[in-house]
């Protein structure tokens, strides 16, 4: 199977810069709940075969702890914010100022982790709706622990234009004691990046 | 060897072989097995009816991928009246999503698959699907049987 679909560089950087302005926004955010320094890099945007998806958070049946929200609107999509399981723990522990021992996250901790992805899709999307004039709602945030590969899928369930390749805003964050990055993914459902190019006024080639 | 199944992928293997794919959420595996040749075929489908457009991939539907699946199997030397299958996945990864229509694509892909397979007159002997954890499946193609692993509840065969 041959990509036929592809992103020129016009629309890649554009796109990129979404990312950027949005996983600002929700670093800032994690931030401000942590009360430390947290950095991101540069955001990515791919058009990522369907097998390959989850190499980007460490391979099919990695162990990660995922809040996915979907969203709908102007632009429809998903959000996931991904990490693995101990970095999860890191995370709430810094939150809640207490670390249980235990190896799943018990329900305040898994209650805790919604928030975090809530409050972060939250300022990823709003900076958007300013940049972009798109108006987003995203649902409430749901939460799985599990391989990633399963988990992923239901950012790839719509019928693809592009064939089985998903476009993926890609960004990682991660604070000054986590050894291990938290990923944060915006996946326009297919066709939908036409939406966000078009608010920026942009004409996407076919 | 072990062949690798994609998402959306399909593949036939004979004795010797097994094939395995990962992560199995709410997309369903599928494997075909004819004891007596040994020839084994598993599909990893995502969606469960295909809106029958040329350029699609038929293995990324129920309704598309099983027979497209058959083929590949018959072309191997299996007979389709020994063929036996078992099916796997078909979960709702986040439990308490119930408002959202593509939670149920699980159950959905479930039943297209049943209903397809049964169109076929192949008979299902084993499943295991639905809950809310993943799975990956490994068909080994000398005795048929199909190994799960899970990450909550370890490993098993059937």
């Amino acid at each position: 199977m041959t990509n036929k679909y592809q992103l020129g560089d016009e629309a890649a950087d554009a796109l990129r810069e979404i990312g950027n302005i949005g996983a600002a926004h929700a670093a800032t955010a994690l931030s401000q709940i942590l009360h430390q320094t947290v950095e991101m890099q540069v955001p990515q945007v791919e058009l990522i075969p369907f097998d390959e998806i989850a190499d980007v958070v460490g391979g099919p049946e990695a162990i990660v702890a995922c809040v996915y929200l979907k969203v709908t609107g102007d632009l429809s999509g998903n959000m996931f914010f991904i990490q693995s399981l101990d970095s999860a723990k890191q995370l709430t522990g810094e939150v809640l100022s207490e670390v249980k021992q235990i190896e799943l996250l018990n329900d305040l901790e898994m209650s805790a982790l919604g928030e975090m992805g809530n409050i972060l899709t939250a300022s990823y999307l709003s900076s958007l709706t300013d940049f972009t004039k798109l108006k987003m709602y995203p649902s409430i945030p749901y939460i799985s622990i599990d391989m990633a590969q399963a988990i992923l899928t239901i950012g790839l369930l719509s019928d693809a234009p592009m064939g089985d390749y998903a476009l993926v805003i890609h960004t990682s964050i991660h604070n000054s004691k986590a050894m291990e990055k938290a990923h944060i993914f915006l996946l326009p459902d297919p066709g939908q990046e036409v939406v966000l190019l078009h608010a920026l006024g942009m004409e996407i080639q076919k | 060897m072990i062949h690798k199944v994609g998402m959306a992928d399909a593949k036939a293997a004979k004795e010797g072989d097994s094939l395995r794919t990962l992560g199995l959420g709410s997309c369903v595996g599928i494997t075909l097995y004819d004891e007596l040749t040994k020839v084994g075929g598993m599909a990893h489908i995502m969606l469960p009816v295909s809106n029958m457009d040329k350029e699609v991939n038929p293995a990324k539907y129920a309704d598309t991928g099983i027979p497209y699946l058959l083929e590949m199997v018959l072309s191997l030397g299996a007979a389709k009246a020994r063929l036996k299958a078992k099916i796997a996945g078909g979960a709702q990864m986040f439990a308490n999503a119930h408002g959202l229509e593509v939670i149920r694509v699980g159950p959905r892909n479930v039943e297209a698959v049943q209903e397809t397979l049964g169109k076929l007159n192949i008979p299902i002997v084993a499943s295991a699907v639905g809950g809310n954890f993943g799975r990956t499946i490994e068909l080994d193609c000398m005795t048929g049987k199909l190994g799960i692993r899970t990450a909550q509840f370890g490993e098993s065969v059937i």
